[in-house]
């Protein structure tokens, strides 16, 4: 079922089109990445979801309607676009208890997602002592308030720890299987891989690819093969005849691709030539994002 | 919208600094008030039969509105500096509710606190005048429970006049300077103006605003509700344009 619908979505920031004519859907019951990287209009277009900017054209729809138009827009939708709009002077409790308050949703809520989030412990802390960790941590247990169908994070993982990482990631699979749309942005493909079933690639604004993790995986080519083997000229020369292409690779490896790792085992045993190591390497996403992105990156390094 | 003024409210009384600066705007006040009276023997003689003991006492009003309009800025600018705004309009997407709640949580917690302030400032300054052997007044002599009421009024109305310079300049900074040009910097300069901006400086705050803080006739300020009344509607002028600001900005 289709919770977030864009559709056009533009936005212009003076002489600059931030979002340029951006569509693309989110479905329940998965995790969207929502990728690209730094300055692609992410959090934009996630700012245009939820009202806090207008769009210059184009329109999202939150399940068929606009989000001005929800009565307690808390049961719909849950955002945390940046973890620190809080003020640090209040509790914790405090914090969530007016935000529940202006959706008019029970008192008792306020607990649960702090059980929920693992912060039940600080909820009589002011926000200003949490750490990074915490305040995500505070963040989420808001969007989780109005126990909502529709759940979107604007890099959530971004100043994790390892563990939190992980928690991260483990939460929005749950909130997933549960029925759930979650958007997760991310300028971190490795991320995402982990974490989205379908992946949002947008550059400069504009949308790169609409696809699933898998999907993207194929499209980046079979990947390489990297071979350790005692007389090293030779089988490249052996494999090259054969049609594989060769390059010579950190500490006399030779990374091979456009052929398998079985058929070069076939053709070194074939030779006479011994093995020391033969290892299929998987396309990282890593490099399949960087091809697509490559050209929408907005400050490029300078090679020396 | 209950919804919205609940949630003002909870907001407002759980940060401290909201009882820091009302804390500030008592001790503040009434040890101004302390001074003015302790120094009713000198403003007596100059003033001859002019004298009005109920005004003395409420002079605290001029530094009491600077305090007050520090706590309507806060209640708007500190969510704009700690991002918090966004929040905010992100689960009450209906600006104009959020706005409409803190100008009313604003107002009534500014005309509670400047009503007893300027009630005890009138009762704490009248014995003090009268140990120093100068006329003094009661609640029950004629217009000074008007006079003492209209302290009220006039702190709540420069209370939501801060609000709306938070709403409108989005720092507190920039909100506070501009309050002080107001209260402090126009008044100050007022013999500068052309007569033609002098109409505008009968409604003007700390000057024909502040008029009905008294119970002897002032000569420029015949009708001195009307001119608290202008005041009044130059502060829903500037509301208004708070309001128009905040639907149609992006945050």
């Amino acid at each position: 079922m289709t919770m977030i619908e864009v559709s056009g979505l533009t936005k212009r920031y003076g002489p600059d089109t931030v979002v340029d004519d951006l569509s693309f859907t989110v479905e329940a019951g998965q995790v969207t990445g929502f990728l690209g990287p730094n300055g692609a209009g992410k959090t934009t277009t996630m700012r245009m979801i939820v009202g806090l900017a207008t769009p210059d054209g184009g329109s999202v729809k939150i399940h068929g309607r606009r989000y001005a138009d929800f009565p307690v827009p808390l049961t719909e939708v849950g955002a945390l676009l940046d973890a620190g709009a809080v003020h640090g002077g209040r509790k914790a409790y405090d914090h969530l208890l007016a935000l529940a308050a202006s959706n008019g949703l029970p008192r008792s809520r306020v607990g649960e997602v702090l059980a929920r989030t693992g912060m039940s412990a600080a909820a009589g802390k002011r926000a200003g002592e949490f750490s990074l960790g915490m305040r995500q941590r505070l963040g989420i247990a808001a969007a989780l308030l109005g126990d909502p169908r529709v759940l979107i994070f604007d890099e959530p993982v971004n100043g994790l720890d390892p563990e939190g990482i992980r928690w991260v990631r483990e939460l929005m699979r749950s909130l997933a299987a549960e029925g759930r749309a979650v958007l997760v942005s991310s300028h971190l493909m490795s991320e995402m891989a982990q974490t989205a079933d379908h992946l949002v690639v947008v550059g400069r604004g504009r949308l790169i690819a609409d696809t699933s993790v898998s999907e993207l995986m194929n499209a980046a080519g079979g990947g390489t093969v990297h071979v350790r083997v005692n007389d090293p000229g030779t089988l490249a020369l052996r494999l090259s005849a054969a049609g594989a292409t060769v390059r010579e690779g950190l500490e006399s490896v030779l990374v091979v691709s456009g052929m398998t790792a079985g058929d070069v085992g076939k053709l070194a045993a074939y030779h006479g030539l011994v093995l020391s190591e033969l290892a299929p390497q998987r396309a990282s996403l890593e490099d399949a994002f960087m091809a697509l992105t490559k050209d929408s990156v907005e400050f490029q390094g300078v090679a020396a | 919208m209950s919804r919205a003024i609940v949630a003002e409210w909870i907001k407002l009384r759980s940060l401290r600094s909201t009882w820091y600066t009302l804390a500030c705007l008592f001790v503040v006040g009434l040890g101004i008030t302390t001074l003015a009276s302790n120094s009713a023997r000198e403003a007596y003689a100059d003033a001859g039969a002019g004298w009005d003991p109920t005004a003395h006492s409420l002079t605290a009003y001029i530094v009491a509105q600077l305090i007050i309009g520090v706590l309507g800025t806060l209640v708007v600018t500190s969510e704009f500096a700690t991002g918090l705004m966004r929040t905010t309009l992100t689960v009450t997407p209906r600006r104009h509710r959020v706005l409409a709640a803190k100008v009313a949580i604003a107002a009534a917690v500014a005309v509670v606190a400047g009503q007893v302030l300027m009630v005890a400032a009138f009762l704490i300054g009248q014995p003090l005048i009268d140990r120093q052997g100068v006329p003094n007044a009661g609640l029950g002599d004629p217009g000074v429970l008007r006079a003492v009421l209209a302290g009220g009024l006039y702190l709540a109305l420069i209370a939501l006049l801060a609000v709306g310079l938070g709403t409108i300049m989005r720092a507190t900074a920039g909100a506070l300077v501009t309050l002080v040009g107001i209260i402090f910097l126009v008044p100050a300069l007022a013999g500068l103006f052309p007569s033609w901006m002098k109409g505008m400086l009968d409604f003007w705050p700390t000057i024909g605003g502040a008029a009905a803080l008294a119970t002897v006739p002032n000569p420029d300020f015949p009708h001195p509700w009307w001119n608290l009344a202008g005041l009044g509607l130059g502060v829903a002028g500037v509301l208004a344009v708070a309001f128009v600001l905040l639907r149609r900005r992006d945050v």
